[in-house]
């Protein structure tokens, strides 16, 4: 392949993927950097368990080549392929013990008795889970059975591994540990991931790359704060967090901002420029965790720019943070969030809003 | 608390106990209590308690050998069931089709239609002015009429005829409900196609090839019609005999130990069946 790289060790060109007429992938580009770990993130229909079993060979594209390690694959079947699969619901073969389970792979790759015994050994302390080899995956719990699906995945050394929502059948509390636990492990061993999943936090935290898809297309790629901070579409940013979104016009210059009329009639500061000419639609963006609120009698220091009064329409208490509805003299109502306070606003309370210039994005309009 | 309500699932239950009370477990006293009867020259019933009819059951091959023969043909009918049921039982369960449930609904249809129309059915079309000889007389592929009935081959069609929904049905449960990342797991490790089939499919389909075997058996074995309909004199089976013996010489003691006999045997098949194999084990697995 002309446009190879070394360390790209995943590669799809322009991979289609239909089901009868249905598309489920478009025109998919992808290169995967060696040693990285790419989250493929979108809500469920967007194609990305489907370029994941595409890559795994699970799935035949219907146009487009598949590259691994700048070979194509296209044609390779699944079990010469020398990927590990991590499914949602484990698959730990129910009738077989754990050590069967881990050494299943390496029973199929020609090792020998003794050096099977030694890495099945070495995978199960990997995933902190020694001394359970005899035992059968309905004696171990969910967190515990993801574990030696994780073990038996990697004790293959497999060139990429393949995660399709692999902690969404976990509760709450076990799922951030086990988070954590795949994220250590992935830099630890190294092992290139491609991570399937629609929880947007699960993607900031682990990834270094996140691909946002709807539709089967690939709406941005690029890393957590890239994405997070400085997303291209409504679509990415309304994924990925709580926004505030409200139509408006490019005004003008000043002060090195751009200045935009929003559908009130009120004029808002963005540090945001690209180029756009004077009376261009778009959509302005803020989220809601970037608005700072506070009371109507304390001043906010060094601000001079984007300072709104408001009433607080309802809030709620989230624990760590506080949601507020605040509505403005206008009458459109503002989603701030903020840490919790020593004494929060309540209902009715007359506030001031500010929205720093630094988190007004500006978006095409939807 | 607990204990104050342990009577509930027993009342719930009531309706169900009173039915197999009455209906299986009094009968079948009756049955085991007239064995033990004799019978007089004059052809009355006496009561007593003797082992005289059992004891004419074994006096030479001839009832043993039959009781035999029943147990042969219907480890056969098993063994048919069990290669002709596997292969539709796995496409029901991988197929993709909407038409699925129609398909499962197309093996039920035969129950629909009584055994015994079945059964005769086959002799329009094996016997000796039926179809096929028919069609190959027609031919002129052969000049007298084949002789494809009232063998243990058409006894066994009949047999397989009828059990196999029985055998496809619970096959296809314990296929159903295997995991169905399973065998993709299987082959990303590196298995073939079959090798996941050998590793996965197979152990784990295995309770329902018990159950569906279990249960072929023991309704082949206590089978009456096929081998009165498709089958000749030497393919009679115990059922047969039974009838035989209360219907058609009204010697109700004899007929009642033979049935009891055939009985006892089944029982100790299925513990013993149980005891080694696990069906409660069986059904553990399949959760």
């Amino acid at each position: 392949m002309d446009n190879a790289k070394n360390n790209q060790i995943v590669q799809l060109r322009n991979v289609v993927k239909r089901f009868d007429s249905v598309v489920a992938v478009e025109k998919m580009d992808l290169d995967i950097e060696e040693g990285s770990l790419v989250t493929l993130l979108g809500p469920s229909g967007c194609g990305k368990t489907t370029i994941l079993r595409m890559i795994a060979g699970l799935e035949d594209c219907t146009e487009g080549d598949i590259y691994i390690k700048g070979k194509r694959v296209n044609d390779v079947p699944v079990h010469k392929r020398n990927l590990g699969m991590i499914f949602q619901d484990y698959a730990l073969f129910p009738h077989k013990t754990i050590y069967d389970n881990v050494a299943f792979g390496l029973k199929y790759r020609n090792v020998s008795k003794a050096e099977i015994r030694k890495r099945v050994t070495r995978a199960l302390e990997t995933v902190r889970l020694p001394g359970v080899e005899h035992r059968k995956p309905a004696q171990l719990s969910g967190g515990q059975q993801q574990r030696i699906a994780l073990a038996r995945a990697i004790v293959i050394e497999p060139d990429v591994l393949l995660m399709d929502e692999p902690l969404s059948a976990l509760d709450e509390n076990l799922r951030e540990e086990m988070r954590q636990e795949v994220d250590n492990l992935q830099s630890e061993l190294g092992i290139t991931t491609i991570f399937v999943t629609h929880d947007q936090r699960e993607a900031l935290s682990m990834s270094d790359t996140i691909i946002v898809m709807k539709d089967g297309l690939k709406q941005q790629e690029g890393g957590p704060e890239e994405v997070y901070d400085a997303p291209v579409n409504h679509f990415v940013a309304d994924f990925l967090g709580h926004c505030n979104f409200y139509r408006c016009r490019i005004t003008g210059r000043e002060k090195g901002l751009t200045t935009v009329e929003v559908e009130g009639g009120q004029t808002l500061y963005s540090e945001h420029d690209e180029g756009w000419e004077v009376g261009e639609e778009l959509e302005l963006l803020v989220r809601a965790q970037k608005i700072v609120i506070e009371s109507r009698t304390e001043e906010i220091p060094g601000v001079s720019l984007n300072i709104f009064p408001g009433k607080v329409k309802s809030r709620m208490y989230m624990g760590g943070e506080a949601w507020y509805f605040v509505e403005m003299e206008d009458g459109t109502v503002i989603h701030a969030i903020n840490i919790s306070r020593v004494a929060p606003f309540h209902e009715g309370d007359e506030v001031t809003l500010h929205i720093p210039p630094r988190h007004c994005r500006l978006i095409p309009k939807d | 608390m607990m204990q104050e309500k342990s009577w509930r699932p027993w009342a719930l239950l009531s309706p169900a106990l009173t039915a197999v009370f009455f209906f299986l477990v009094v009968p079948t006293l009756f049955v085991i209590v007239y064995s033990f009867w004799l019978r007089a020259p004059t052809g009355q019933d006496i009561p007593a308690f003797q082992f005289g009819n059992y004891a004419k059951f074994f006096a030479d091959m001839f009832y043993p050998s039959l009781l035999l023969r029943t147990i042969r043909v219907a480890l056969e009918a098993v063994a048919l069931s069990l290669l002709m049921g596997y292969i539709p039982a796995y496409f029901f369960a991988k197929t993709e089709s909407r038409h699925k449930n129609m398909l499962i609904i197309l093996i039920l249809l035969p129950f629909w239609v009584s055994f015994i129309i079945r059964a005769m059915s086959w002799i329009n079309i094996l016997g000796d002015t039926g179809l096929i000889n028919f069609i190959l007389l027609k031919l002129h592929l052969i000049s007298a009429p084949l002789s494809m009935l009232y063998n243990e081959g058409s006894v066994l069609m009949g047999l397989v005829q009828f059990l196999l929904p029985f055998m496809i049905l619970n096959i296809y449960v314990s296929l159903e409900g295997i995991d169905k990342n399973l065998v993709p797991a299987a082959k990303s490790l590196g298995c073939t196609e079959w090798q996941a089939f050998k590793e996965v499919t197979l152990p784990l389909s295995l309770p329902g090839v018990s159950a569906g075997s279990l249960l072929v058996f023991v309704l082949a074995a206590g089978t009456y019609l096929p081998p009165m309909i498709l089958g000749g004199p030497q393919n009679m089976m115990m059922a047969n005999m039974v009838f035989k013996r209360v219907i058609g010489t009204l010697d109700w003691p004899f007929g009642s130990a033979i049935s009891v006999i055939l009985l006892g045997l089944i029982g100790l098949i299925v513990y013993a069946y149980n005891r080694y194999l696990g069906i409660s084990q069986i059904f553990k697995s399949m959760q």
